[in-house]
């Protein structure tokens, strides 16, 4: 009971009201060849009003876009049980599916039961179930943690349907532009603008709690970083001195900030401690250093430096100290960030022509280039550590996509937005 | 065409708490977002050139020279005063001979005028990434900037604010849009 408890709790304090759809549409390039058969049984409803989200018909679709589930379509399946008892396990079994997903919704004044069971189709036994509730704007949420759930349970590693993704759009109209700092689903719907502006907005990073977004700002003709609560809008300018203020990036326990600042002359490194107000700059050189992530244990901060010439990736620790080069191979290496579990860092790699995203591990320093486009840029880890949401860019449409870790798995995600860029997935 | 200083427009959104209780904050969001205050008048947005090469004289989108409100010398083609772009190399912030006459001629006018203030606006095309663009595009900001100082000019005159690659002058994703965005706007500052 507990359990569920907690399940409810996430789905409410993570809930937006909805207010566009399908804006984004997401094309599986690639999926991996071991991704397991499994059947998401169209729900069976029940009640007097019609259900406002297909649920079952989101759960489909997370799973599927995984690349870890080949999931069946409709029209392939033998019957649509929506009880136990209903289920001929021979019929699937049949049809070479692993797994089966089946489910209810049940309409009551308004407000809804969603139950779900999942099946091992060759033993023929449930390998879990259960019930939420949810009001009619929470289901599409409560379809997302049925699709983490199942995703758990079935590849040991967290599901990230329920995260959000914030990022950076433009729109131009004659002579002015309109930049917008926006948040949506994991998939891409209940697009919220949460800030625009008709000067860049740049940069946005999520704190670790989830709650806040830093981000960067040129509204008054120059670079200030703000500091955003999401459930108020309410905001605090905390970095706006003369030059560049920008790279925002929190310290996993949310208690400072490291930022580029050039006050002083060049772009160095500071930490701006949010609860002391006091500011430390950790590195000091002449060429450019900006970029800063901090590694997931707070130790040490990872950076853009052009100090040897051309832009790589140096580390330091984040109390300050020697700083080391990292990346060697390539002629540009530079926005870096930390994987989850600290041991491997993304980073945008250059070779004269084309910008990709490469993975470094931080134990052997091997570098994998995991994306083929000209231009991608700004990779963000998914909260579980499975894929990389970075910009791309072809032609003159610019979209967002995920890719694997090993590079083998990717989806592209097509937002209405042509300009579309600087994703950051929640934590 | 004068530069008036602009009123912002930034918008956050109204943001609604729904019913929740405290405990159990909830994080939804309602767009509110308004957009405020039009009539920004955007000197990134100006057209480039009059066909002359990255060199050449240039004019706004409604035909205007970008500071010809600062006075006649602004829009006579014949002076260097008439252009207020600088262009740079990829990854350079170091200022090419052929703009040398531009910066001298605008630091002779801001030595002769004291009271005049400049924004310098630093810029870089679209490759590589945004932060780093940020810094590359002051850096090239500071180089005309030092070269103004050595003329004379005074560091009150100066400012600079580096865009990096968010406001491009050209829209293309090619080598011919790249080289129109490595720039210094030189922004003169209406009276």
């Amino acid at each position: 009971m507990s359990f569920f408890r907690k399940i409810l709790l996430i789905s409410l304090v993570s809930f937006y009201a909805p207010s566009s759809y399908a804006e984004m549409t997401i094309e599986i390039t690639e999926g991996i060849e071991s991704a397991l058969p499994i059947s998401v049984v169209p729900f069976a409803m029940q009640g007097a009003s019609g259900v406002p989200v297909d649920v079952s018909f989101v759960v489909d679709a997370d799973l599927g876009r995984s690349g870890y589930f080949k999931t069946l379509d409709k029209q392939s399946m033998p019957a649509r049980p929506s009880t136990a008892e209903a289920i001929q396990f021979k019929d699937w079994q049949a049809l070479g599916q692993n797994y089966m997903v089946i489910g209810q919704v049940i309409e009551d004044h308004g407000q809804y039961n969603v139950q779900f069971q999942l099946f091992d189709v060759y033993k023929g036994q449930q390998i879990m179930g259960y019930r939420m509730a949810s009001s009619a704007g929470e289901l599409r949420r409560t379809a997302h943690h049925i699709s983490d759930l199942i995703f758990e349970k079935l590849t040991g590693k967290k599901g990230v349907f329920s995260g959000r993704i914030a990022y950076i759009t433009s729109s131009r109209q004659g002579r002015q532009s309109n930049h917008k700092l926006q948040i949506s689903d994991a998939d891409g719907f209940n697009a919220q603008t949460i800030a625009s502006s008709v000067e860049p907005l740049m940069s946005p990073a999520w704190s670790p709690d989830g709650r806040k977004i830093a981000y960067v700002s040129f509204e008054k003709k120059s670079a200030a970083i703000y500091i955003q609560t999401l459930a108020t809008g309410e905001r605090v300018r905390v970095a706006e001195f003369p030059g560049i203020n920008g790279a925002p990036s929190w310290s996993p326990d949310g208690g400072k900030l490291a930022l580029t600042l050039s006050k002083d002359g060049s772009p160095d490194i500071y930490i701006l401690n949010l609860v002391a107000r006091s500011l430390t700059k950790l590195t000091n050189n002449s060429a450019i250093d900006t970029e800063p992530t901090w590694s997931p244990d707070g130790s040490s901060i990872v950076f853009t430096s052009d100090r040897g010439g051309k832009p790589q990736l140096y580390i330091v620790s984040s109390q300050g100290g020697d700083e080391k080069r990292l990346t060697f191979s390539g002629n540009y290496n530079a926005r870096a960030s930390f994987s989850p579990d600290g041991r491997s860092i993304a980073m945008v790699h250059g070779n004269g022509s084309d910008y990709r995203i490469a993975v470094m591990d931080m134990a052997t320093k091997a570098v994998n280039v995991i994306t083929d486009g000209r231009s991608d840029e700004s990779p963000s880890f998914a909260p579980n550590g499975s894929m990389i949401l970075y910009a791309s860019r072809k032609g003159n449409a610019g979209y967002l996509s995920a890719v694997s870790l090993d590079g083998k798995m990717q989806q592209k995600l097509v937002f209405d937005s042509n300009e579309i860029r600087e994703p950051a997935w929640s934590p | 065409m004068k530069l008036n200083k602009t009123v912002l427009a930034l918008a956050i959104s109204a943001v609604i708490l729904t019913a929740c209780s405290e405990d159990e904050k909830d994080a939804s969001l309602i767009d509110g977002t308004q957009n405020a205050a039009s009539g920004i008048n955007d000197a990134s947005t100006r057209g480039l050139n009059n066909g002359s090469g990255l060199s050449g004289s240039e004019m706004n989108a409604s035909g205007m020279y970008p500071n010809a409100g600062i006075g006649p010398e602004f829009s006579d083609p014949n002076n260097p005063l008439s252009k207020s772009t600088i262009y740079f190399m990829l990854d350079s912030s170091q200022v090419q001979n052929d703009f040398v006459p531009v910066i001298a001629a605008h630091a002779q006018y801001l030595v002769a005028h004291p009271g005049q203030r400049i924004v310098m606006e630093g810029h870089g095309d679209e490759r590589g990434s945004r932060e780093y663009n940020i810094a590359l595009g002051e850096q090239r900001a500071k180089s005309v900037a030092s070269m103004m100082k050595v003329q004379g000019v005074a560091d009150g005159q100066l400012e600079i604010v580096s865009y990096g690659e968010e406001k491009p002058a050209a829209f293309g994703h090619d080598e011919a849009a790249w080289e129109l965005n490595r720039r210094v706007e030189l922004v003169y500052q209406g009276k």
